[in-house]
């Protein structure tokens, strides 16, 4: 198989996932489209791996497996602590932080 | 030679000077007998050095004391050190020897002041200034003792400082003198530029190889030095206000001694003169101007002080005239200068003797008859006087015809001219001080009723009789056998070569005694045969006004320089609001204006942010693909 086609599956994601970050306000679904931006992204890494044929690209996804875990412990504590402060998980709400 | 003594004709008083400033009111009992005592002492170890000195023959009489390594960059050391040679010890015995009398002096002209001990601090301090300036052994030790000297002037002036028009007095002169101290450390900086050395001794070693253009552009500005510190045309005009100080103070900086600095440099200096004939013209010109130019204001003035003021910018010009006419006129120069450091420097103890017994006035008009009720005073006042215009065989008379006999025998329309200026400036001598002399002790009574003259204290008319003696036989004992030529002869090198004299030096003195004479007659005329009126006439001619406005040398400053420069400075306040601070604002306005406009962008929503972030990336994206397209 033409391992182009798994890039345009990754950049497919991608897409999908940042138009979900900008277009949704519930936190969870903003944060699961952060997720899949890091899996299109992983995506990506292992398929140069293939296509170049060294493992760079894959020590790189691995990487990206770590920082997304911890991301998604510190994320999510932060989303329930505000939502039970103030008792709405939407992004647009919590927007005091302006000039 | 070397000898270690010399310091201690400095450290004398500068110890004096530092005690009586730190102890403050506790010295004020006994302030101002030590002041006197160490003024004394100095005066002491001058006399020991001169004799030793006078025990030596004529080439190895200098001697020199090492103090300690003051610069040293390079190639370029300067050492603090002093020297003593046969100019210096003339200087130093007059600087000491005046000085205490004056300390005397003071100590009763001053009793009733509360900061007695603050004047006899400031003197003492003089004192040792004054004798670093002689002593140095470089321009820049020169130089020292050349501010060291015009900061105690500026203190001295100004001692009664609680009235603004004295204290203003003392700025104006300082202001002057500063513009005179320019040329000097420029002088300095040439010579270092040019010659590679600032002491006198490498200075005169290296004049011959250097260029005519750069020792005259030296001469020109040690000229500049010059005018300033010795009231030379045209830096003159602060002189006259510098009467604002003490009397005594006028007698010894003002008279005797730091005006004359002026006269010292030059005469210093004289292996750069000798080779820069312009500027050795310019200094003879210079000289004649101001012996003019001081004269006739001299002629004009009812304040006594003020008079006698004009009278030392006069004969200041006299000796500066002198020192220009190359080395011929140098020992004359120097000459003249020790006889009227004591004719001048009684005649103001006299005048301040006078203002004593008068509840300080000032204005001659309200004398009048003080013979009687002043003795010792007018004694004293009329043997200075009798000095000063040139009656023989008072000192004067021997030093001035000196100098117009060797200005006349310059040749050619310089000599006319140098020698008519200093013909015509013996003639006005004689005429404004008979004008004093007969205003001040003769005629009909003019005071008020409440004065009630009287002679001063001992301790105030024994330096007065002092200084009498030395107005009576200074210029016989210089002239007798040539002794202050020879004596000078291996600092400023007479010129060898016989002159032709245009003029013998009898013809020169009989002209100057008819000139003397004639100035004398009308000056009698004119006040002894005529009632003086009181008050100064009004309906007098445009002349007269004029040289009672110091003819007009205010005026000209201001309406040259005041003016002009009160002009620039406010310019350049309006040019630094404008461009310095205008940038400055404009600075922070912007930096103001971009942040808040960026602020706009600060909306708090997550989103909006990503979004800004997903467009700086595709953004970038989108650059990087169209560089490597």
């Amino acid at each position: 198989m033409n391992p182009a086609n798994y890039l345009y599956v990754a950049a497919l994601l991608f897409t999908i996932g940042a138009i979900g970050v900008v277009v949704r306000r519930n936190a969870i679904v903003v944060f699961m489209c952060i997720e899949l931006m890091l899996n299109a992204a992983n995506l990506a890494f292992v398929s140069f791996a293939r296509i170049n044929g060294n493992l760079d690209g894959q020590v790189m996804a691995f990487f990206t497996m770590v920082v997304a875990a911890c991301e998604v412990v510190v994320g999510l504590a932060i989303i329930v602590t505000i939502y039970r402060s103030r008792r709405s998980a939407s992004v647009d709400d919590a927007s005091l932080l302006k000039r | 030679m070397t000898s270690n003594l010399l310091v201690y004709l400095i450290a004398l008083p500068l110890f004096g000077s530092a005690i009586l400033m730190l102890a403050g009111r506790r010295s004020d009992k006994w302030g101002h007998l030590f002041a006197t005592a160490l003024s004394a002492s100095s005066f002491g170890v001058g006399l020991y050095l001169f004799s030793q000195m006078l025990s030596r023959s004529g080439s190895n009489r200098a001697v020199t004391q090492n103090l300690f390594s003051w610069i040293s960059v390079g190639t370029f050391h300067v050492n603090a050190g002093l020297m003593l040679d046969q100019l210096s010890i003339c200087f130093v015995l007059l600087i000491t020897g005046v000085g205490t009398l004056i300390h005397i002096y003071s100590i009763a002209y001053m009793s009733h002041d509360l900061d007695r001990r603050r004047f006899f601090a400031y003197l003492n301090f003089f004192i040792a200034a004054m004798l670093l300036l002689v002593l140095g052994d470089s321009y820049l030790n020169l130089y020292v003792g050349w501010e060291g000297v015009g900061l105690a002037s500026y203190l001295l002036i100004g001692f009664w400082n609680q009235k603004p028009t004295y204290a203003t007095a003392a700025k104006k002169a300082f202001v002057a003198n500063r513009v005179g101290d320019l040329g000097l450390s420029l002088a300095i900086m040439i010579s270092f530029a040019t010659l590679g050395t600032v002491s006198f001794a490498g200075v005169k070693e290296h004049a011959g190889q250097a260029s005519t253009g750069a020792l005259t552009a030296i001469g020109i500005m040690l000229l500049v030095a010059a005018t300033g510190k010795s009231a030379q045309f045209p830096l003159q005009a602060w002189l006259g206000d510098a009467m604002a100080g003490p009397t005594p103070v006028s007698a010894l900086i003002h008279a005797a001694t730091m005006v004359t600095a002026g006269v010292y440099l030059i005469v210093r200096s004289n292996f750069i003169f000798d080779a820069a004939p312009t500027a050795q013209l310019l200094v003879a010109i210079i000289g004649a101007i101001t012996l003019l130019f001081g004269a006739v204001i001299g002629m004009a003035k009812d304040d006594i002080k003020k008079a006698l003021a004009a009278s030392t910018m006069s004969q200041i010009g006299y000796m500066v005239l002198g020192a220009g006419l190359g080395p011929v006129g140098y020992a004359f120069a120097i000459m003249h200068l020790l006889t009227h450091g004591f004719f001048k420097a009684g005649m103001f103890l006299g005048a301040g003797s006078v203002m004593h017994g008068m509840d300080d006035e000032v204005n001659m008009r309200r004398y009048g008859g003080l013979r009687k009720f002043m003795p010792i005073t007018f004694a004293t006042f009329g043997l200075g006087y009798l000095a000063i215009i040139g009656v023989p065989p008072f000192a004067g008379f021997y030093s001035k015809d000196k100098i117009i006999e060797v200005a006349f025998n310059m040749g050619g329309i310089k000599g006319v001219t140098l020698g008519g200026a200093a013909m015509l400036g013996a003639a006005i001598t004689a005429f404004y001080m008979t004008r004093v002399v007969v205003m001040t002790f003769a005629g009909n009574k003019r005071w008020d009723e409440k004065a009630h003259p009287h002679e001063s204290p001992a301790l105030m008319w024994i330096p007065m009789v002092l200084l009498a003696v030395g107005s009576v036989a200074s210029g016989f004992i210089f002239t007798h056998g040539n002794s202050l030529v020879n004596w000078l002869a291996p600092v400023v090198a007479p010129n060898p070569e016989h002159r032709s004299e245009m003029l013998k030096p009898a013809v020169v003195s009989i002209m100057a005694l008819v000139a003397v004479l004639i100035g004398v007659g009308i000056a009698i005329m004119k006040y002894l045969r005529s009632q003086v009126p009181v008050v100064a006439p009004e309906n007098v001619s445009i002349f007269t006004k004029i040289a009672r406005r110091d003819l007009l040398q205010d005026d000209f400053n201001e309406a040259v320089f005041m003016r002009p420069g009160q002009k620039l400075t406010q310019g350049l306040v309006v040019a630094d609001k404008a461009l310095i601070d205008g940038a400055v604002r404009g600075v922070a306005r912007m930096t103001v204006g971009t942040g808040s406009t960026l602020r706009n962008t600060q909306t708090g929503f997550v989103r909006s942010y990503a979004m800004w972030i997903l467009l700086g990336a595709i953004g970038l994206i989108a650059a990087i693909w169209v560089v490597t397209l």
